[in-house]
């Protein structure tokens, strides 16, 4: 048996009609009922069924996960719900701008770095760059440690997409 | 040929004709006033003309309870969109089908700070089931059908439909209500069977079995409580009502415990705690039910049935959770019972029932009536059977006077109790009591009320007399806000602060400043005579009933304490369980 009071993560995938005030409505059930966000993205994915995709990391005891699910369900506007933490593997995704100042040889550790992470520079000044990266939030977040000492001076993240592996769709 | 066009104002109206409305309970006002202009050129719907919007969704409230139609209410922007807030709230925890149709600023206004503007989507977001704000005429009537739809399908709720200004006035064409499939609101109504059919095969092999009912039952319609009451005969085991379940199942039956949870019996409370299987139908465990979750009918397997999948193990894990609406699994689990030829353990039963009887032989409700002061218990005893056998509806405020109503009062039928059970809204009873009256015109409706909660909406009196509508108002007055007295006694050493009513009016003279009539008893052996000449006056009637002012109800469980951990009107001094710190946290 799960032990109750332990905390899981999960990825919930939920889409909706793309339709005023819809977000709201999701934020404000997660506010409302003390649930976490943890990371949050939407956007339109389907024209002509004029659908969102709204993708929210959240944690919280398994009894929590199940009422957050169950709570999204309840919402009118919501088609469907899939929560990819548990319905087997996924694929997840968060890319990150990092903006980077600083000249020298750390200029060109931050370069280096950036390579091996396969980041690209998007912009560049005489004295800062921003960097594009990708991947997994362990991979973004130990990126964005990395650049910390060699100048960091700010960072936009996106937030986690993810979709199902396979040919399986939500 | 295409349909004629029609003003917004008018596809409204002529939508809530079409979906069979015959009464809206409204407050008019500048965002509204096409609205008015369209219902003035009508026959079809009458419009009661409440005094506060508070007071127009709790007679929608009574209304749709008493009924099982959904109540609608007509309210302007800003304040009045606010005003009916805490009525939305109360249906929403109560799962009331109610439509409130909210005037709102013109659409190139929103925004702007405007005269009586109020972001009323966003205000009644979190306490409606789902809300719309309609930009264009051309959705009129499409989401009124809709908004119909949603409020009474599933697990009902208020729903707000927000109108700028300017769509009531611009030109559309009318759609008739058609069986739309809603794109992605499909609640489920069927269970499933063979969840069913496992939960049936449990409750044979019961040995102590109860059902624990709620206002689910009563929720899906007269059927459901027909369905429920057969199928408890069939098993011959105890059954238990919450609050929002009383008259799902006679009262008089020999087989009912009473309530159960933080004022219910002590039989009913004791059986939920020591049983085996658990058949809650139509209730969601709430905290007024459990006591501390973590002592809650440790031994027990649970079966839970819910239109709601989100009620299912919200609170306590169940063994065999069914989604669907009640009447319909009910009809499933009769047929099951039967084609299995279940038949009960009647040893165990016989066991149980002698358990139960123990329990119940503690008469955890008996008062004593003596002295000169009247007891609230007694007068509501004798409420109960000077009116047994007439065609009559309780309405309650909220406190001391609505749980021994709940207690006293006896309920053979559904839809015959409107008490506002989650949210717990004084000043609900009176105008609740209207929308009764108003949809059953020849019933005896009474409102059980307390002198402090009758404040809180004694306005709707103006309402009562101007419709002529010859609601009863039981009023006991204890001059203080009862419950919250008891609980400064139990928890915070009898400082009774701020609990005490000063500069009560009169209240018989109220009564007739409004143009009823009004009674007072104050002597235990003239209650009779009160009551029986409250029922035979005509036209609405406010009687003052003066009780013991410091009476409490019990039984109680105090916060924090197990179900089975009980305070009775005997032991409350003393060897009664003591309350936590933690209890006295909880609400």
């Amino acid at each position: 048996m799960i032990e109750k009071t332990e905390i899981h993560r999960h990825t919930i995938a939920v889409l909706v009609d793309n339709e005023f005030g819809v977000l709201a409505r999701v934020v404000g059930l997660f506010s409302g009922r003390g649930y976490n966000i943890e990371s949050l993205t939407v956007a339109k994915v389907d024209e002509k069924e004029n659908l969102s995709r709204i993708t929210i990391v959240t944690t919280g005891t398994m009894m929590v996960i199940e009422q957050i699910k169950a709570q999204l369900n309840r919402l009118v506007p919501v088609h469907s719900i899939a929560d990819l933490t548990l319905d087997g593997p996924s694929v997840e995704r968060e890319m990150a701008l990092v903006k980077v100042e600083g000249t020298g040889e750390k200029r060109v550790e931050a370069l280096r770095m950036a390579d091996i992470f396969r980041a690209s520079a998007v912009d560049v000044t005489e004295s800062s760059l921003v960097f594009e990266v990708t991947g997994d939030r362990e991979k973004v977040k130990a990126f964005v440690a990395l650049m910390e000492p060699l100048g960091e001076v700010e960072v936009c993240r996106t937030g986690i997409v993810a979709l199902k592996r396979g040919h399986e769709t939500i | 040929m295409a349909n004629q066009e029609m003003t917004g104002a008018e596809i409204v109206i002529q939508a809530l004709v079409d979906q069979g409305v015959e009464v809206i309970f409204g407050y008019p006002g500048g965002a509204v006033l096409p609205l008015y202009d369209a219902l003035f050129k009508q026959n079809s719907i009458r419009h009661i003309l409440v005094r506060q919007e508070g007071g127009a969704v709790h007679a929608a409230e009574g209304y749709a309870r008493s009924t099982g139609k959904p109540g609608v209410v007509l309210v302007t922007s800003g304040p009045g969109a606010t005003n009916a807030v805490t009525g939305l709230a109360d249906a929403l925890l109560d799962s009331i089908p109610i439509i409130c149709l909210t005037g709102q600023v013109a659409t190139h206004l929103i925004g702007n700070d405007a005269f009586q503007e109020a972001d009323t989507v966003g205000i009644t977001r979190p306490v409606t089931k789902h809300n719309y704000l309609v930009k264009s005429a051309k959705d009129m009537a499409r989401t009124v059908h809709e908004a119909f739809h949603v409020a009474t399908s599933g697990r009902p709720g208020p729903v707000v439909i927000d109108l700028p200004k300017d769509t009531q006035f611009e030109e559309a064409e009318y759609l008739p209500p058609a069986l739309v499939q809603h794109k992605s609101y499909k609640p489920q109504v069927k269970g499933d069977l063979k969840a069913i059919k496992e939960a049936v095969s449990l409750i044979a092999n019961a040995k102590k079995p109860i059902f624990y009912t709620g206002g689910g039952v009563i929720n899906s319609g007269p059927k459901a409580s027909d369905l429920l009451t057969k199928f408890v005969r069939m098993t011959g085991y105890p059954i238990t009502n919450t609050l929002m379940g009383l008259g799902s199942y006679p009262a008089s039956d020999r087989q009912f415990l009473g309530m159960l949870g933080m004022h219910g019996t002590y039989e009913a409370n004791h059986a939920m705690h020591d049983c085996d299987v658990m058949i809650c139908i139509g209730a969601r465990f709430d905290d007024r039910i459990t006591g501390r979750l973590d002592a809650f009918s440790p031994n027990s397997k649970k079966i839970h049935v819910d239109i709601d999948p989100s009620s299912i193990n919200k609170n306590v894990p169940v063994d065999i959770p069914i989604v669907g609406d009640v009447a319909h699994i009910l009809e499933d689990m009769i047929k099951v019972w039967k084609t299995d030829v279940c038949r009960p353990d009647a040893a165990a039963l016989e066991e149980w029932w002698q358990q139960i009887e123990g329990w119940r032989s503690r008469d955890c409700l008996k008062f004593t009536q003596s002295g000169p002061i009247i007891k609230p218990q007694y007068a509501l005893s004798r409420l109960n059977e000077l009116t047994k056998g007439k065609n009559r509806y309780f309405t309650t405020e909220v406190g001391q006077h609505q749980m021994w109503a709940a207690q006293y009062l006896q309920f053979e039928e559904p839809n015959r109790w409107m008490t506002s059970g989650g949210l717990g809204t004084m000043g609900y009873g009176l105008p609740s009591a209207m929308g009764v009256q108003v949809a059953h015109p020849d019933a005896l409706v009474i409102d059980v009320s307390g002198e402090a909660s009758a404040m809180m909406n004694i306005q709707e009196l103006s309402t009562i007399m101007q419709y002529r509508l010859p609601v009863k108002v039981f009023l006991l007055n204890n001059e203080y806000m009862g419950m919250v007295r008891q609980w400064q006694e139990l928890l915070h050493g009898s400082r009774y602060s701020e609990s005490y009513m000063e500069s009560l009016p009169d209240f018989v003279k109220l009564a007739e400043a409004f143009g009823g009539t009004g009674l007072r008893c104050t002597d235990p052996d003239k209650v009779d005579e009160a009551i029986i000449q409250m029922i035979e006056t005509d036209g609405p009637v406010l009687l003052d009933m003066v009780v013991d002012k410091e009476e409490n109800v019990f039984p109680m469980v105090p916060s924090g304490a197990a179900h089975n951990e009980m305070l009775l009107a005997d032991n409350a001094e003393g060897e009664g369980p003591e309350v936590s710190r933690e209890g006295m946290t909880l609400v």
